[in-house]
C-alpha cells in the first residue's frame, strides 16, 4: 500500500477523524470536572480556614508534580482494577484530577484578584459570606479567569491524546493502527498534528469570543 | 428628646499589639448628623466600622436600634440590611450597571421581585441626579457618580443610619461639591448620619455634632460651632490650625 502526502487529506485525516468524538468527549468531560471541583477547592483555598488552606496547598503541589502518564496508569491499573470503571472513565478522571489543580491556581488567583472592598461592600448591605461570593466575587473572578482557562482547555485538549496509552481508541490510538498498517509514521503524525492544531485553535476562538462577549469596561 | 439609634459602650479595637480604638463611648440619636474630625490614624474609620461590625471591636458593645450587635448569635447579615454604608474607594460592584448595583440588595438580600427592585433603583438614582446614568457600568463613571451610584445602593435599602467613611477622599476637588450635596441634602431629609471627612466646610454647615478624635480616645464633643470657634483643647486647637487655610 503506498501513502503519500497527497493522501493525508484524502484518506489520512478522514480516518483519524473517527476518534475525534472520543477525544473531544473525554478533553470536554475532563474541563468541565475540573472546572466544577477546581473552582470549589479554589474558593476553599481563599476563605476556609487554615487547615482548610494547608491541604488545599498540599493538595495542589502533589498533582502539579505528578506526570499525566503516572497518574493515568496508576488510576487504570490500580483504582480502576478494584472499582470497575471503564478504560474512557480512568482517562478522563486522570485528566480531570490534574486538570482539577491547575484550575484551582487559575481560580484562586483570579479570586484574590478581585479587590476586597467588593466583599466589604457586600457583606456591608447584609450579603452573607456565600451570598456574595457567589453573586459578587465569582462573576468577577470568572471573567478575570477566563484567559488562562483558554490555554488551560488547549491544554486539555492536547493532554488527552495520552488516553491512547492504555487503549482508548481516540486519534492517537487510530494513528498507532495505522502506522502499524502502513508504516508511513511520518504522513500520519503530520496528520494528527493538524487535527489538534484546528481543535486548539477553533477552541481558542471560540472562548475568546465569549471573552469579548461577556467583557465589562474596568474588569480584566 | 429622641430616640437613641446608636450607642457604643467601651469599644475597643486592637490589631495585635497596637490598640486602635482605647474605649470609646459615643451616642447618636434619630435625625443627628454626627462628624468625626481628627488626624489620620487615629481610628476613625475603624469606629465607623465597628458600627456596623465590618470591624468586629476587640472590647465593648455595640447597640444598633436597642439590639447589641456584639452579642453572641446575633444575625448580623440581618442587622446590616439598615446599616447603609459608603467606602472611601465606592466599592460599586464592579461587573454591574449602575442600576443593579443599587437593585441587587433589594432582591438578593430583601427578596424584592426583580422588576420592583429596578423601579425602586431607578427612583434612588434619580433621587441622586444619575436618573440618566442607568446602565452604565462603574468603569464608565466618574469618581463622584460612583459614589452617588454608592449612596443610591445605601439608600435603596432603606438603611435607619447612614455610615460615610471619608466619602470625597478619593476624589478630584471638582468632584467633591456634587457628592457633599447630596449628602447635606440626606441630612435635611432628617437621616440619621455618622460621617468620617476631612471636609470642614461640610462639617461645620451640616453637622448637629463633632467628636474630635485621636490617639483612638474622643478627645472632644460639642456643636459645630462650639467646636470650631471655641476648641476647649489644646489638641483640637492645632487640629483645626492646620485646615486655617480653609476658613475666611
Amino acid at each position: 500500500m503506498q501513502l503519500t502526502f497527497d493522501r493525508i487529506f484524502t484518506y489520512l485525516v478522514p480516518y483519524l477523524l473517527g476518534g475525534i468524538s472520543v477525544t473531544l468527549s473525554v478533553s470536554f468531560f475532563a474541563l468541565m470536572i475540573g472546572a466544577v471541583v477546581g473552582l470549589l477547592l479554589a474558593f476553599l483555598r481563599v476563605y476556609g480556614g487554615r487547615v482548610v488552606q494547608i491541604l488545599m496547598t498540599a493538595f495542589s503541589a502533589v498533582f502539579r508534580a505528578l506526570p499525566h502518564t503516572v497518574l493515568l496508569l496508576l488510576i487504570y491499573f490500580v483504582i480502576a482494577g478494584s472499582i470497575n470503571i471503564s478504560k474512557y472513565w480512568a482517562g478522563t478522571l486522570s485528566l480531570a484530577i490534574i486538570s482539577c489543580v491547575y484550575q484551582m491556581e487559575i481560580f484562586r488567583a483570579a479570586i484574590e484578584s478581585v479587590d476586597y472592598g467588593q466583599m466589604m461592600a457586600a457583606r456591608a448591605i447584609g450579603m452573607s459570606q456565600v451570598k456574595a461570593i457567589f453573586y459578587i466575587i465569582m462573576p468577577q473572578a470568572l471573567r478575570r479567569a477566563l484567559p488562562s482557562w483558554t490555554n488551560e482547555a488547549a491544554g486539555v485538549i492536547k493532554a488527552s491524546s495520552l488516553v491512547y496509552i492504555i487503549g482508548v481508541v481516540e486519534i492517537m490510538r487510530l494513528a498507532q493502527y495505522e502506522i502499524a498498517r502502513s508504516r508511513q509514521p511520518f504522513a500520519v503524525y503530520i496528520a494528527v498534528a493538524l487535527i489538534y492544531f484546528v481543535c486548539v485553535w477553533l477552541t481558542s476562538f471560540v472562548l475568546r469570543k465569549v471573552e469579548k462577549r461577556l467583557a465589562i469596561p474596568d474588569i480584566s | 428628646m429622641s430616640k437613641e439609634i446608636i450607642r457604643l459602650e467601651g469599644i475597643k479595637k486592637s490589631y495585635g499589639q497596637s490598640e486602635v480604638l482605647k474605649g470609646i463611648d459615643l451616642s447618636v440619636k434619630e435625625s443627628e448628623v454626627v462628624v468625626l474630625l481628627g488626624p489620620s490614624g487615629t481610628g476613625k474609620s475603624t469606629l465607623l466600622r465597628c458600627i456596623n461590625m465590618l470591624t468586629v471591636p476587640t472590647e465593648g458593645h455595640v447597640w444598633v436600634d436597642g439590639q447589641d450587635l456584639t452579642a453572641p448569635k446575633v444575625n448580623i447579615n440581618k442587622a446590616r440590611e439598615h446599616l447603609g454604608m459608603v467606602f472611601q474607594e465606592f466599592n460599586l460592584f464592579a461587573h454591574l450597571k449602575a442600576i443593579d448595583n443599587v437593585a441587587i440588595g433589594l432582591t438578593k438580600v430583601l427578596g424584592v421581585k426583580r422588576a420592583d427592585a429596578l423601579e425602586r433603583a431607578k427612583k434612588e438614582l434619580e433621587r441622586v441626579g444619575l436618573g440618566d446614568k442607568l446602565d452604565l457600568y462603574p468603569g464608565q463613571l466618574s469618581g463622584g457618580q460612583k459614589q452617588r451610584v454608592a449612596i443610591a445602593r445605601a439608600l435603596a435599602m432603606d438603611p435607619e443610619v447612614m455610615l460615610f467613611d471619608e466619602p470625597t477622599s478619593a476624589l478630584d476637588p471638582e468632584l467633591i461639591g456634587e457628592v457633599l450635596e447630596v449628602m447635606q441634602k440626606l441630612a435635611q431629609e432628617g437621616m440619621t448620619m455618622v460621617c468620617v471627612t476631612h471636609e470642614m466646610h461640610f462639617a461645620r454647615r451640616v453637622a448637629n455634632r463633632i467628636v474630635f478624635m485621636e490617639g483612638g480616645v474622643i478627645v472632644e464633643e460639642g456643636s459645630p460651632d462650639e467646636f470650631f470657634d471655641h476648641p476647649k483643647t489644646e489638641r483640637a486647637r492645632q487640629f483645626l490650625g492646620k485646615f486655617n487655610g480653609q476658613f475666611d
